[in-house]
């Protein structure tokens, strides 16, 4: 197998899900490759070594300082062809998503998507693909190559292996096409601290806060847990939070180590999105909200009572 | 200004959808509907044919016969032609077969603009447009929250997981508008009469110029293998709060070192 991996940027870093997604290729054996697109990259290229990438391929091109897809498929492209990859794997998110259909239309390649796990099983790659809001896993597979996989968001961990990367600078060649979309203004980090796909602890709320200050003291305890924010697409859809923390099957799906949810009744749009957490603790007053369904430690209770108890007892264990 | 708009046909979200454990496809013989995100992509369409005055807006599906039925309800929401790409050749196509058969009927129209809904309600299938825009060999920007159109130009607010982007791109073009972008109108009564007026038009396989081998099992590169139940959580624990809850979920989280 020789395995590619799109390694995606923000703001002069590697995002952690694509580099979840190179670890993982690195478990899977054989000698796996990376690819930066980019503008002010170089130095990242060098990093992905520390995953597991034993060779770092670095496209570096104003025309990519923009975090558009039609570039990266061109650049891609050209890598697939000269290094003869079968195997090319990326972590969800709204950019590399496009990239891997771009790109699967450009090879007419076969992209499996939303896949929670890769395997080799005798000798042929198998991804796992939960179906119909998750009330089935399915297992699919490839019959051509190269074979393109989405991992869905938060599934596999960065792990350091302490290795080094070879770079190598690739030329970039744009289709025409590709440049035509530009970007003319940037996102800007709508809130401080951790952005909730990187954290490991989450703190999540719903229409059970009751008003949108009461967001005030889901803040405090995710500040005690050393954690992020996020809301249900209901208290989103009604102003209550930014849409940046909303979590779910519009959303974003995240797999924290601890995943805390303050008065989510747990519909299937928020289970979708939140479901692979580690320990998931839910506290709500309905005994009989869905959520307990699948929550680790489910606490029927008022969070208005609970949350601010909860903060002061981890701010004096945490010291 | 010509719009297309791609919908598909999904099972009614109460409708308790399953795959057939024979052909490990999506049994699409329950209750469906007009996919709700494309809906929106729709709805968006209509009201930048109702901002310029004039123009037009096509429906296209690629489906079996029965969804004829959604690919009429986006005719009775207002769309004022449809196409139906329809053929037993295209049974079971993957991603690229979709968007091979697609761009093809796409490009007859020639559209200054084509818009899809983001996600399939069934697969939660969530990367068409760049496909489609990559054979199509146009510009592409999903995630759209807002769209506006001047001089030969399309400008989309893109939702991201960093915030919004602003990003430009000269028609023709493929949009993917987000479920943040409008609510979606009901077709009327009038609608739903004047909608068995409107051209209905059918292509198969043949009418695309496009060989059975480029589509459906044959020109798909992917794969169902198997099913399996989802995997189980686990002994889950329950608090009846008496006013120690916090205590307890505290003692809980240290046990397990998430402190």
């Amino acid at each position: 197998m020789a395995t590619l991996v799109f390694l995606e940027d923000h703001e002069g870093e590697l995002v952690k899900g694509s580099l979840g997604v190179l670890s993982k290729a690195a478990q899977l054996g054989d000698e796996v490759a990376a690819v930066v697109a980019g503008s002010g990259v170089e130095e990242l290229g060098a990093q992905a070594g520390r995953y597991g990438a034993a060779k770092v391929f670095v496209a570096e091109d104003p025309v990519l300082g923009a975090p558009l897809p039609q570039p990266r498929v061109d650049v891609l492209a050209k890598v697939i062809a000269d290094g003869g990859f079968d195997t090319v794997l990326f972590g969800a998110s709204v950019l590399s998503a496009d990239v891997a259909a771009g790109l699967a239309a450009r090879l007419g390649a076969g992209l499996n998507w939303d896949l929670v796990d890769l395997e080799l099983r005798d000798g042929q790659l198998v991804g796992k693909r939960p179906a119909l809001q998750d009330s089935v896993f399915v297992d699919v597979g490839w019959t051509g190559k190269p074979r393109l996989a989405l991992v869905r968001s938060g599934t596999f961990e960065p792990v350091e292996s302490g290795g080094e990367a070879e770079v190598e600078k690739v030329a970039v060649e744009l289709e025409d096409f590709s440049t035509k979309a530009v970007m003319v203004e940037r996102a800007h980090a709508e809130s401080e601290g951790p952005s909730i796909e990187d954290a490991e602890v989450i703190v999540a709320g719903g229409r059970g806060l009751g008003e949108p200050d009461k967001f005030a003291l889901l803040e405090e305890l995710a500040k005690a847990l050393g954690g992020a924010v996020a809301a249900t697409r209901a208290v989103v859809d009604a102003g209550w939070y930014p849409y940046a923390t909303q979590v779910g099957q519009t959303g974003k799906t995240v797999a924290p180590k601890l995943y805390l949810a303050c008065g989510i009744s747990g519909a299937i749009q928020h289970k979708v999105g939140m479901q692979a957490s580690g320990t998931i603790v839910a506290i709500n007053k309905d005994p009989n909200a869905p959520i307990f369904e699948y929550a680790d430690v489910g606490v029927v209770g008022d969070l208005h009572e609970i949350v601010p108890k909860l903060t002061e007892l981890v701010r004096e264990r945490r010291g | 200004m010509k719009v297309a708009v791609c919908v598909k046909e999904v099972p009614e979200a109460s409708a308790r959808a399953r795959i057939d454990p024979g052909t490990l496809r999506l049994d699409r013989s329950g209750t469906a509907a007009l996919n709700p995100f494309d809906a929106q992509a729709l709805e968006e369409a209509l009201r930048i044919k109702e901002r310029t005055g004039d123009g037009e807006v096509v429906a296209l599906m690629m489906a079996p016969p029965r969804a004829a039925d959604s690919l009429r309800k986006a005719l009775a929401i207002g769309a004022d032609r449809a196409v139906h790409v329809v053929d037993d050749a295209l049974a079971g196509s993957d991603l690229v077969a979709t968007a091979r058969a697609l761009a093809r009927a796409l490009e007859r129209e020639e559209a200054d603009l084509v818009l899809l809904g983001q996600q399939g309600g069934d697969s939660d299938g969530a990367v068409l447009w760049s496909a489609l825009a990559d054979v199509l060999r146009l510009p592409v920007v999903s995630q759209a929250a807002s769209l506006e159109l001047e001089d030969g130009k399309v400008t989309v607010k893109r939702q991201t997981e960093y915030g919004y982007d602003v990003i430009e791109a000269p028609l023709p073009a493929v949009v993917a508008v987000s479920d943040a972008i409008n609510e979606p109108r009901y077709p009327s009564l009038k609608g739903i009469m004047g909608a068995k007026k409107k051209p209905f038009e059918t292509l198969g396989v043949g009418d695309l110029g496009l060989a059975v081998e480029e589509v459906g099992e044959a020109g798909s590169r992917t794969q169902v293998l198997a099913l399996a139940d989802p995997p189980s959580r686990g002994e889950s624990v329950r608090i009846e709060d008496d006013g120690s809850a916090a205590e307890k979920i505290v003692d809980y989280l240290a046990d397990r070192k998430l402190l």
